[in-house]
This record gives structure tokens, sequence and C-alpha cells, in this order.
């Protein structure tokens, strides 16, 4: 392929650069204040819409000029809504959980009174010598952010930062580089997909670039769908022109000239700000016809996905945007070979894509820097559950799970104590406390029973009750199977049915061994990944936590006293204190009853064990207690009604 | 032509051809449901068809692999019937048995599988797990029964590739994956009585015409909810 005029293209780029540098300047030296609110879902969620709101309301009473850069998610779920304040005079402060009140605590405390309220600030952004700097706090300093460098600094809706931020430098350099150079640069990256299986992206591109045919197809798969992971949607919201551009320097490698972002229709923010991110990247001829006015051009449109989780297989993908019912095929052929309408199609995760312009911009051998040999480079984890500092977080690949759940993410709140980390959602594994040393990478991982995924994890305390996890893991494939093979239609169904006996109390003897067949004949028989990996859910929580399994089946027992036909709730007599009505005015269904002297007894036939009066007992008597078997609860009389 | 050899019987094919298509030409019966001689493309979706193929670490679909020179195949091993019987028994496990009253009995195809399988009919230890209405009754001259319905796709794809506009899509997802039938109601308007290829490639007669003279199947006692206001009760003979 002809390279066209070198000079014109990195000119053009050049040209592109100094204009958004010189206003990224302008904004830098702004007098005033400067605020920067994270507005990404996971900040709306939290209200940082008003936040935002009282912060220009507050600025406007008091008259206060100041600027407010709204940008997309810092990677940190458990202090939203974040907001970074510059004050002149101070180095940035990060403040956590600024609520509309907290906000404009801000600007007359601080920005009017000098008082930057050390209890609500998180960290400063800069080293200095009177606030703790952020890097000296485990959650920040054990990050190495590649994927996210930019998130939580760029406006995502503003192409401008991220160009001024050295964005689009590696497509200007792509542009002017052989296709062959750039897939080797990949190769020699080690870059693996980010999406699950650890497929070599290079060698993807290679086996697209081969293919016959001359028009290709690039797609960006972000129909992300594992309950509680959001890397995608959070990347597509924080800095979607990082994806783009990855997009574009895969186009350019593989000769396509289509390319596709797949995105959920349930993620709106990101579905507008890619949307919009589209478009700003076309008007400065960064995408569409003769990119940077070369010979080179790539166009892209975003599909939106209707809500199948099986629509991130790949066939299955490709068959939804031909108009198709989203269900998997047979492959070979790969979609390398023929996928979109028949034509050759690469289809990368977010992250991948997000991960090639560093690697075409510092080259391949500082991403072999990161990470491990086999698994270079980094892993982004939506960290959730029983973690003190849930959030997204990027590690290194070889971190050990122990040092992310409990370095970085803080380990287990309430002094409880590590039971399981679920990795991989539907179609990871549970993993217990033996394996913490594992490293995280697409081996080790996979070695261990569970698998990398696309990012999701899961961390369980000692009150999760492995069966139910199982449980709902496989609720969750067998709705969301395509319907179309056996073993996943059916199979998964009939392994839900025996989960759920066992929740229930009515678990026998050979439902293990069922159990164990079943999963192990649709992991083997089934057509696609969905079905195939399925089962890991049960077969990992079987191995390692085989003896709740048994309590549940042998002991009619819920260990952790989390499924409710096996547990009871009953009242201490020794404890209950006399006259005391807390846990009777909050019992939903009148089942909590007061004794002959003034204690108080649970009826067990009406107790639908909601755990509310546990809640309501004071902590000075904390005379709720829960059992299971249920049969262990004593029983107290309901004495006779009396006349008055 | 390449030579290639089935439970060490030496065999003549043409490369590119599925192993399934020359296995079923020479007479060696591997079990399947959704292949269809006729249609280029398959779903390989009923995961029955599963052989060794040497070299391959684990079992794989015949349908799907293509013949090439020096193929070595076996039909028969532990670990093949293994997945097979798993297969069926999770088709059976949806099932409804009632072969007397199936006009499908004696050329019912799970019939002839569970035979070769030595299965039964029964699925063992799974629950069996059936389906409300018995019968459905939305095209207007087919009724389908979904507890008899193994979900081959074969009636899909055939409707797809003989009429322009197809007439018969699945619907829903996962468990509830069903057949349906879109288009008009009025029997003038649609080619189906003159077709009738769904019926007709149906292994487990789970389309069926309603007016038929065939035996009157097994869900005729419990017709659907979707027929105007009949109660099972009040049903005729």
């Amino acid at each position: 392929m002809p390279t066209g005029n070198p000079k014109t293209i990195d000119q053009a780029f050049k040209d592109l650069r100094e204009e958004a540098r010189t206003r990224w300047e302008e904004l830098r030296q702004t007098p005033g204040p400067k605020f920067r609110l994270g507005l990404a879902t996971c900040g709306i969620a939290s209200g940082a819409l008003n936040t935002k709101v009282a912060l220009e309301e507050t600025l406007a009473e008091r008259g206060i000029m100041a600027q407010i850069r709204t940008v997309g998610c810092m990677g940190h779920c458990y202090a939203e809504p974040l907001l970074v304040v510059e004050n002149p005079g101070f180095p940035p402060l990060l403040y956590h959980q600024v609520s509309p009140g907290k906000a404009k605590m801000i600007v007359r405390s601080f920005l009017e009174g000098g008082d930057p309220l050390f209890e609500h600030v998180l960290g400063a952004m800069e080293e200095n010598d009177m606030i703790p700097w952020i890097m000296d706090f485990p959650r920040f300093s054990n990050e190495v952010r590649v994927i996210t460098a930019l998130c939580g600094v760029v406006d995502p809706e503003e192409i401008s930062d991220y160009i001024a931020l050295g964005g689009y430098a590696a497509l200007a350099r792509a542009l002017e580089s052989e296709p062959e150079d750039l897939i080797r640069a990949v190769e020699e990256a080690g870059l693996r997909g980010r999406g699950g299986a650890g497929f070599p992206t290079g060698k993807k591109w290679r086996l697209c670039a081969q293919a016959a045919g001359k028009r290709k197809v690039v797609i960006c798969n972000a129909d992300e769908g594992d309950p509680g992971a959001y890397m995608d949607r959070t990347l597509l919201e924080s800095n979607p022109h990082q994806v783009l551009e990855g997009m574009a320097i895969c186009a350019r490698a593989v000769g396509a000239r289509r390319g596709i972002v797949y995105v959920r229709a349930e993620y709106p923010l990101a579905v507008r700000l890619i949307t919009t991110a589209v478009q700003q990247a076309e008007k400065l001829g960064l995408l569409g016809e003769s990119i940077l006015g070369g010979d080179f051009s790539f166009h892209v449109q975003v599909f939106r996905g209707s809500g199948a989780f099986v629509c991130g297989e790949e066939t299955a993908l490709l068959r939804s945007i031909e108009g198709k019912r989203g269900m998997p095929r047979h492959r070979p052929p790969f979609p390398v070979q023929e996928g979109l309408e028949g034509l050759p199609t690469v289809i990368n995760n977010v992250k991948t894509l997000a991960s090639v312009p560093p690697i075409v911009e510092k080259g391949p051998k500082w991403f072999r820097g990161v990470g491990t040999p086999r698994s270079p480079g980094t892993a982004v984890f939506s960290v959730v559950g029983d973690v003190v500092h849930p959030g997204l977080v990027e590690i290194p690949m070889g971190t050990t799970l122990r040092s992310l759940i409990f370095d970085v993410c803080g380990g287990i709140p309430r002094r409880k104590s590590f039971k399981a980390v679920q990795i991989g959602g539907p179609s990871g594994g549970c993993l217990p406390e033996d394996f913490l040393d594992t490293p995280i990478d697409f081996d080790s991982l996979v070695e261990a029973g569970a698998m990398m995924g696309s990012g999701g994890m899961v961390v369980m305390d000692e009150d999760a009750c492995m069966v139910d996890v199982a449980r709902y893991f496989l609720d969750f494939t067998q709705k969301e199977s395509c319907g179309k093979c056996t073993f996943c239609r059916i199979g998964t169904r009939q392994i839900l049915e025996i989960l759920e006996r066992m929740t229930r109390g009515e678990g026998r003897e050979e439902d293990l061994g069922l159990l164990e067949t079943l999963a192990d004949v649709v992991r083997r028989g089934s057509l696609c990944g969905l079905g195939k990996t399925a089962p890991n859910p049960v077969l990992t929580s079987l191995r390692y936590f085989r003896e709740e399994y048994e309590a549940h089946v042998r002991e009619k027992r819920c260990p952790s006293g989390t499924c409710r036909a096996l547990t009871a709730f009953y009242i201490d007599l020794d404890l209950c204190a006399r006259g005391c009505d807390a846990c009777v005015g909050c019992c939903p269904v009148e089942a909590i009853f007061t004794t002959l002297n003034r204690k108080k007894g649970i009826d067990q036939t009406l107790c639908v064990k909601c755990g509310e009066c546990v809640a309501a007992c004071p902590e000075e008597y904390n005379a709720v207690k829960k059992v299971s078997p249920p049969h262990l609860a004593p029983i107290v009389e309901r004495p006779p009604v009396q006349e008055t | 032509m390449a030579t290639i050899y089935i439970d060490d019987k030496a065999v003549e094919a043409t490369p590119g051809d599925s192993l399934l298509s020359v296995c079923l030409k020479n007479g060696i019966y591997v079990p399947h449901l959704c292949y269809l001689e006729e249609l280029k493309e398959t779903p390989a979706s009923c995961r029955l068809c599963f052989v060794e193929v040497e070299g391959e670490p684990a079992p794989v679909t015949a349908c799907t692999t293509m013949v090439r020179e020096d193929l070595r195949v076996r039909t028969d091993t532990p670990e093949v019937r293994r997945l097979q019987r798993a297969a069926l028994r999770l088709l059976l496990s949806v099932h409804r048995v009632d072969c007397g009253r199936c006009p499908a009995n004696k050329h019912c195809d799970l019939q002839r599988i569970a035979a070769l399988l030595g299965t039964g009919l029964k699925p063992k230890n799974l629950a069996l797990l059936l389906r409300e209405p018995q019968v459905v009754r939305v095209h207007p001259l087919f009724d389908y029964y979904p507890n008899r319905c193994v979900l081959c796709g074969r009636c899909v794809r055939l409707c797809r590739e003989r009429h322009a506009m197809p007439l018969l899509t699945f619907a829903d997802r996962g468990f509830s994956t069903t057949v349906t039938f879109y288009g008009q109601g009025n029997s003038e308007e649609i080619p189906c009585a003159d077709c009738r290829a769904c019926v007709k490639a149906c292994p487990v007669a789970a389309l069926w015409p309603r007016d038929s003279d065939a035996p009157v199947p097994g869900g005729e006692e419990e017709p659907s909810p979707n027929t105007a206001g009949s109660d099972p009760a009040e049903a005729g003979p």
C-alpha cells in the first residue's frame, strides 16, 4: 500500500497538535481556581450531576470565577463523586464523596477561607510538603496506567484534550509506517486479547491482513456483559479516542476501510460519547476519508447491541450486526477469514485496542517491560464486592491476587475474612484463599481453574455461600444462552435445577456426582465459548469448596447462612432486653411476638428470613441469632392471646 | 478423491465434503439431528455427531469436519458415546415421551438414536422439564409441539431457503428458545400448504398439519391456551 506524501501527513498532524496544545495551555494558564469533576456513569450514579449544579450555583452566588472541567472516571468508585480542586497557593487536591453540601463547603471554606478541609481530602495530586501525595497510598501507587492513563484527566467530549496530551500521535506515525511493521510491533509487544481468551493480537491481525480480498473490517467489541464488570464502559466514557486511535491503527495494519464499535445499548452514556468522539475525529480528519490528507481512509460506525450477553461472542456479534439472531456459529472459519458479510474481520476488545497506541508510540520493548514474559502489559479489573476500595484498577500483569485485593483494594471490610474471589465472570471460576498468591496473567489463572475474562473480579467474604454463588452464575448463563446447542440450552438449565434444589435443602446424595458429570459434558460438548465455560463456576466451587456442597446436601446446612430455606433466626432470651420493641416494629410480617416475661420470640412459621430484626436489634443486646440448619433454632411458644 | 479411514474401513471421499455426509453415504450411521444433506451450511447445534479424529485432542462434530487425505476417524469410542448419550438424555429431559400417540413413532430420529446408544427413552436422573402449552397454534395450518421439538432448526433453515420471505424463526432465548411462525394468519396468502418442507424434514413431528389424517397427536387432548377460549376440561376427544 502506498503511504502518501509523508510531509503532508506529518505536517497536518503537527498543526492539529499545535492547536490542541495552545488550547490546553490556555486552560492551564487561566487564573483562578479550577475544578475537575468525574462525570462517568459511576460518578453520575453517586450524584455528581447534583454536585456540579451545587458547585456552579455556589460559585455564581459568591461571584467567584472558576473553571469547571468534566472528565471521565478516575477509577475510585468507593470515593465517588470525585472532585479535584486547584486553588492557587495549594497543590491540586482530590476530594472524595463530594455531595452538593460538601461542594458548597469547599467553595466557602477552601476558596474563600483558605481552609482545605483536610478531613475530606483523599490526597494531593502532586508531591508537596503540606498534604500527603496520592502516590503515598497503595490504592494509587500500585497501579500502572497504560490503558487508563488519561481516564479522569481528559474531557471525553473534547478531542483536543486527548491530542494535547499526546493522542493520535501513534496514528500519525502508523500512517507513515508499513502495515507489516505495525503488525510486527504488536507481535513483538506480545499483546494478547483483553477480551478474555488472550489470543495473540498480532497473530490475529496478520491472519486478517493475509486473508484474501480487498475489503476488510475492524470491529471493537464493547459488548461487555459480565455481572459486576464495567471496564469497557468506563474506558469508552472516559477516553474514547484512545480506543478509536487503536482501531484506526489496526485498520491501517490489516488494510480495512470500515470499522464498527459494537457497544451495548444499555450503556447510553458510552454510546453518546463514542459517537461524539467519532464525529470529532472525522471533523479533524483523524478518521474518515483520506486521514490527515493521506491516502488511507477509515470509516467508523457505532452499532448498538440490544442486550444479549451471547453477542459478546464474536460470531454471534457478527450475526447481530448483520441483522440476524445473535447465535454463535461453528469456527472455523474464523472471523479473520470470513467475518462480517463474509469479509475478513478483526474483532478486538476495547482494552486490546486501547493498548495499541502506547505500543506504537513507545515501542514493543517498553510494553514488554511491563507485566510478565508470556502476558506483557497491564490488566484492567473492576474489583467489586467485599473490598474496602472497590473500583477500576489497572495493574501490571503478574501482580498477585493477594496484592490486588489486599494492598491495592484495601482488603476485606468489617473485619471479616476473605473467602473467595470470582474472576472472569460467568465463564470464570471462584478461587479460595490458597490461590491468593497466584499471579494475575492469562496462563496462571487458567491453570488455577479460573480465567482472565475481560476483567470482572468479585471478592467475597466469609458470608458468601459458594453454592449460592454458583447458582447465581448458572442462572445468568442459562438465561443468556442463545438456545442453539443442546448442551448449553438444556445442560445449563439442568445444572441450575440441581443447584436450586441444593439451596432449597432438597439436594440428594447423587446430585454431587450428577453435577460433576453434567458440568463436564456441557464443557466438552457445547458449540461456543459461552457453553464451554458456563460450568466453570460450578466446577471450581466444587473443587475448592466441596465441603459446602456436602453440608447443603447431607446436613441441609448452609455454612454461611445465606440460603434462606436452610437458615432460621431466633432470639436469644438471655440477651434480649425486657421491654425493647425494636425488632417487633421492623418485622414486615409480624412474626415477632412478646413472651410472657416481655422478651421476644420469632414465629418460625411466619418468618420470611429477611434479617431486618438482626439489623434492628441494638448492638448492646445483639440478641437475634441466625442458625443453619433451621431446626437448631429453639422453639419459643407464642403466649395465648389475652382478652382485654 | 481422498482416502479416509472410518473405523479402520478405507473410504473414498471428495476433499472438502463433510465427514458426516461421507459416513452416511457409506452406510455408517452417526447420530445427528440438525444436519441436512441438502443444505450447505450446518449449524452444528444438536451436538450428537461426535467422532474422534486422529490428531484431535477431543471428539469433534462430524458435520463440521472436512474430508482431507488420510483422515482417520473412529465413530464409536467410549468418549464419543458418552457425549452422545449425554446430549440425548438432555434432549429427552425436555421431551414428552408419548410415542404411542406421536405421528413420528417408528420414524423418529430420537428413537433411532436411543436404540443405537442403548439408552432407552428416559432422561435417567435428570429432571423432566416440560413446557406449557403443549401445543402452539399460531400457524394457520401446522401445530407446533414444543415438548417434541429438539430445536434442530431444520424447519427454520429450509423455510428460509425455499421462500424469499421465510415464515418460521427461532424466538426467545436460552431454555425458552422456541420455533415460531410469523407472517399472515391467512392460509391463502402463505405457500405452506404446498410446501410442507418443514413438516417433512422434522425428525420428531414437532410440526404437524392440523387437518392431518394421521393418528391424533398426543397433545390434542390438552389444547393450547392460545386457541380461543378452550378449556382443557371442556375439550372434546
